[in-house]
């Protein structure tokens, strides 16, 4: 096994009182004061995580655009400088390797933002078909640190750190500038639902970014979040995780992002054919939302059926803090999805009634 | 954090040999993290050793309960279906699981002292 890595927040977690986990290669915070609390608070004022563990590759060069388009299911003609997309990239069987972020700081210069867990299988991937010299790739990520500051309250927050006027950053845009002192790249994107902003910094900067962030934010509430309200909120908006609702076994089509893969413009990229022969055949099952009627908590991998036959499979599943309900998003067969379908989710050997719903579970609009 | 007048099972159950009441200890309820579901078993059961009684559930972990004594279940705390995180607030108080009528087992059990010993070795 090899050696977790840490960030270098590290001991900021630990003073903090952090319970600390293994996640994606990383020993990272799953929850400082509880998770129902820190969702909560991130739900009402506003949260900071520690995200660092994320991955970062930077793609430069006259040959960059081309490159990129080659591997994601996005079309990045929707890019521009200062812009950012959400595509996931395929394997030729039209099975997942990666969800992530694209930025575009210029026609030349990009970032691929990618899932910890994911960073050294992606670069290799990414490595692996770079064909010629009009692109240069580098693995920055222990370069870069990342903080996500994420809930109603974040632009409060965030605007007394900085000169930038952070009401003209739109939602998926990015700008440059200081923030306490720190260069940073900021983001208004997010992991959770709500309104908010990813810092991109120097590693060495991170620990000073995320003291003047928590020392100002204080008066609005802010907290730091570990990564299991993370993954509630995320969940309740919807969001998929890879290796749950993303996987080599599964395709961006039946993990319903289709909007996310463009095969209208006749861009080629890896795996179009499959999702294309996918859609014109018309998908064999697609994640739905679930419902627990019964009592029980749906779990990744518990089974799904319809009467006697099972029909898929529970990919995350939780009790929902805002919304006080147990919850699963699952892959079933699509002659099952419609909404209202009541099916059951095996919970330890017993069938409890579920019905499916749609997702996302939480919206602020 | 591990009342003198309780004693305790290896796998982090406690019982009061008083009460016959049985519930998860402070530690227990620590390591799991907000409790968000519990599941009872029904009165008359039959237990022995080991058993499980039923299931607590956090936010991200399931956790089987076990029986510290042999014994038949009594009564359940109905009120943890409804307000399962008295676990959290008041592992020795409200937050009790089952009462049993105790008919054997308690040899095996730990003392506070013991109980205090091995919890700082699973730390």
């Amino acid at each position: 096994m090899t050696q977790l890595k840490r960030t270098p927040l590290y001991n900021e977690h630990l003073k903090l009182g952090a319970k600390i986990v293994e996640f994606g290669g990383f020993e990272m915070p799953v929850q400082y004061k509880g998770i129902i609390e820190e969702h909560n608070t991130v739900r009402k004022f506003a949260g900071l995580f520690d995200v660092s563990h994320m991955g970062e590759i930077e793609i430069t060069g006259p040959g960059a655009k081309e490159f990129i388009q080659k591997l994601i299911t996005n079309n990045i003609e929707k890019i521009e400088p200062g812009k950012i997309i959400y595509s996931p990239i395929c394997y030729e069987n039209g099975g997942t390797v990666d969800d992530l972020l694209i930025y575009c700081f210029d026609w030349e210069h990009f970032w691929m933002v990618v899932n910890a867990s994911n960073t050294e299988k992606d670069w290799q991937w990414i490595v692996r078909h770079k064909e010629n010299e009009d692109v240069q790739l580098k693995n920055i990520s222990d370069d870069i640190g990342q903080l996500a500051l994420q809930g109603p309250r974040s632009q409060e927050i965030l605007q007394l750190l900085t000169p930038l006027d952070l009401s003209s950053i739109k939602y998926y845009r990015f700008q440059e500038g200081e923030v306490a002192g720190c260069h940073c790249i900021i983001s208004r994107t997010g992991y959770t639902g709500e309104d908010g902003f990813e810092l991109y910094t120097k590693s060495n900067d991170v620990i000073t970014l995320w003291q003047q962030l928590l020392t100002s934010g204080e008066k609005f509430g802010l907290a730091p979040i570990g990564l299991g309200a993370r993954d509630t909120l995320r969940f309740e908006a919807g969001l998929p995780l890879y290796g749950h609702e993303l996987s080599p076994e599964i395709t961006p089509l039946e993990a319903g992002l289709g909007i996310f893969v463009d095969l209208k413009s006749g861009k080629e990229f890896i795996g179009r054919d499959v999702l294309l022969r996918q859609k014109e055949e018309g998908l064999k099952r697609k994640k739905v939302g679930l419902e627990m009627i019964e009592r029980g908590i749906p779990r990744e991998g518990y089974q799904v059926y319809k009467g006697e036959r099972e029909i898929g499979f529970v990919t995350s599943g939780s009790f929902c803090p805002t919304l006080g309900k147990n919850l699963a998003m699952a892959l079933i067969e699509i002659g099952e999805a419609q909404i209202d379908n009541e099916v059951s989710v095996m919970i330890r050997n017993r069938p409890c009634k579920a019905m499916v719903t749609k997702i996302p579970f939480y919206s602020t609009k | 954090m591990y009342p003198k007048n309780l004693k305790y099972t290896k796998e982090h159950e406690w019982v009061d040999l008083e009460t016959k009441k049985v519930g998860i200890t402070y530690f227990a309820q620590e390591s799991l993290g907000d409790v968000v579901f519990v599941e009872l078993p029904e009165i008359g059961t039959e237990l022995e050793v080991g058993d499980t009684i039923g299931v607590v559930e956090s936010v991200k972990a399931v956790s089987d309960i076990y029986a510290p004594v042999s014994g038949k279940v009594v009564a359940v705390n109905e009120e943890l279906l409804d307000s399962p995180e008295l676990i959290n607030q008041d592992p020795y108080g409200k937050g009790w699981i089952i009462e049993m009528e105790i008919t054997g087992g308690e040899d095996e059990l730990l003392d506070a002292a013991e109980y205090q010993k091995l919890v700082e070795e699973e730390k």
